[in-house]
């Protein structure tokens, strides 16, 4: 059964906007953050308004009200994910944070100089960064599976690069730029063999399809509230049990001890050893809600439902003279699409859409290096999500004819 | 209409007058807005006088920073290289003749950084060139 958009579209108070008088808002820039529906947003005005309490610790009813809130946020992650238990799904701010806890804490516990770290051309610049930092301080190696012409990764390369033996292997699982969906499970099953530890950015997958740790056999996988429905400011790491166990604890201070003396202390043990100080309670709850929210709508309806509205907007971005496409065709690629239109620079692009409402990206979209192996500076990028239209991408259509003939 | 787009810009942005690189020439800085990856090189003529005798810009970016780098270069072109040192962000907007929000003015100011930085024979080019 198909989304029933005009229903979802009620859910979002920011859809029924203008950007100026008789100018509906088209909102195609999910990919950089999604809208967020009522649900989510009455969920954390209630918790302000009504369990407002810093959480563990404390024994009156708001701090017990509230701590169990924020774990009940974290049962509906674990299980939206599938994880094994919710000891193992940790708070984070976003998905920067997830990845670079793992840099600090595994990595800097396990790698040594010379030892090799495997990602891809395709890295948004938080799975890039984090990783050259700690070959600057420890002379680890960066490997990188190339990106093929079509915005495939080179998965023959990818074998013979793990020839290499790397210790990690970080890569994405959906692109935000190329929309490619990468062969997740595949691509662990080889990390596996070859000896890796693997880490998977879930930024863009975990929003729009189902993720399931286990089935995937992930190690790590990183993803951020704000992308699938949920407030700024929470992000997740999911880690398996043994690895989180082994690893030393990311930021000192309260609430990830066990035990302080005033020259020693002893860890938490899980998810608490990496969540120092007050965590971000609503945000929390916040995601707990978007969880049950995609649920019930569910992530296989959202999912047909991107897919379709995917495959219309390639086509019909296709058929006009000037737009190249960048990334794999639809039935390999999640809601995104990135062009360009010739003699005109994607933040014109981007400016004139806007005066029509629609809103899109234009620029590198934080993935520098893949636009540069591609030759151009930038993009403009509509993504798409399950709120999105037909009638939407028709206008996007429009839009791109008028900044046409503007510049024509 | 939109005033960001008014005609003067797009005709500028598609029929450049001061498009290209002087050589030889007596002043050339480059420099690029890492925001949006826009890209302006000045080169710069100068006569014994100290007029600036003729200038180019080459680079590439959007409609606003490389229709600001023509009209730029069209309004010091004849004047003393010292004027330079003297315009600011208003002189830019003026040309252009429009309002423009925080991430689009760092578009129109690149050009006259650029030819500040090089004016005042800077390594380097800052913000405050163009404050
Ligand atoms: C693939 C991918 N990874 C990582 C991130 C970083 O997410 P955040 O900014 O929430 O940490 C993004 C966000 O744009 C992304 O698209």
């Amino acid at each position: 059964m198909s989304l029933d958009l005009n229903n979802i579209r009620k859910d979002f108070p920011a859809l029924q906007r203008e950007t100026a008088a008789g100018v509906p808002l088209v909102y195609l820039d999910s990919t950089a953050t999604s809208q967020k529906p009522l649900a989510v947003i009455e969920a954390m005005n209630y918790f302000y308004r009504h369990s407002n309490a810093n959480i563990h610790r404390g024994v009156h009813t708001l701090a017990e009200e509230a701590t169990a809130l924020y774990e009940g946020a974290r049962e509906k992650v674990a299980a939206f994910i599938n994880a094994p238990s919710a000891r193992q799904v940790i708070y984070t701010r976003n998905t920067t944070e997830s990845i670079n806890l793992v840099a600090h804490t595994w990595a800097r516990a396990n790698l040594k100089a010379g030892e090799r770290i495997l990602l891809t051309e395709m890295e948004h610049h938080s799975n890039l960064v984090p990783w050259q930092i700690l070959q600057a301080e420890r002379g680890v190696e960066l490997d990188f599976i190339p990106v093929t012409e079509d915005g495939l990764l080179d998965l023959n390369a990818y074998k013979t690069l793990l020839a290499r033996t790397p210790k990690l292997v970080a890569f994405t699982q959906m692109s935000n730029v190329l929309g490619t969906i990468n062969p997740a499970a595949e691509m662990i099953r080889l990390a596996h063999q070859a000896g890796a530890i693997t880490l998977v950015d879930g930024a863009q997958s975990v929003p729009h399809f189902r993720v399931d740790v286990q089935a995937l056999d992930a190690d790590f996988l990183a993803f951020s509230a704000h992308k699938m429905c949920g407030p700024t400011g929470v992000g997740v790491l999911y880690g398996k049990e043994d690895l989180l166990e082994s690893m030393p604890p990311f930021l000192g201070g309260g609430d990830m001890i066990k035990e302080v003396k005033l020259r020693s202390f002893k860890p938490n043990s899980l998810p608490y050893k990496f969540e120092a100080g007050t965590p971000a309670i609503a945000e929390a709850v916040g995601l707990g809600a978007a969880v049950d929210y995609l649920t019930e709508v569910g992530m296989d309806r959202i999912a047909a439902h991107e897919r379709e509205i995917t495959e219309y907007a390639l086509e019909r971005l296709e058929e006009i003279p000037g737009v190249k496409l960048f990334g794999p065709s639809a039935d390999k690629k999640g809601g995104v699409a990135a062009f360009t239109l010739e003699g005109v620079h994607p933040h014109d692009v981007a400016q004139i859409l806007d005066r029509d409402g629609i809103a899109v990206r234009a620029g590198h979209h934080c993935a520098q290096p893949l636009h540069e192996k591609f030759g151009i500076p930038a993009t403009s990028r509509a993504s798409f999500y399950l709120y999105n239209t037909k009638a939407e991408v028709d206008l996007l259509v429009n839009g791109i004819y008028k900044v046409k003939e503007l510049f024509g | 209409m939109d005033d960001l787009y008014r005609e003067i810009i797009i005709e500028r942005y598609k029929n450049p007058s001061h498009r290209g690189r002087l050589d030889p020439h007596d002043i050339q800085f480059a420099d690029n807005n890492p925001l949006c990856g826009d890209h302006i090189e000045i080169t710069l003529r100068t006569a014994a006088d100290g007029t600036i005798e003729d200038a180019r810009f080459e680079g590439h970016g959007c409609a606003i920073s490389q229709a600001s780098a023509d009209l730029l270069l069209d309004s010091v072109i004849g004047k003393p290289l010292e004027d330079v040192k003297r315009l600011n962000k208003q002189d830019v907007l003026d040309l252009l003749g429009i309002e423009l929000g925080p991430v689009r003015l760092k578009c129109a100011l690149l050009s006259l950084k650029v030819l500040k930085a090089g004016a005042y024979g800077l390594g380097e080019a800052s913000d405050e060139l163009v404050e």
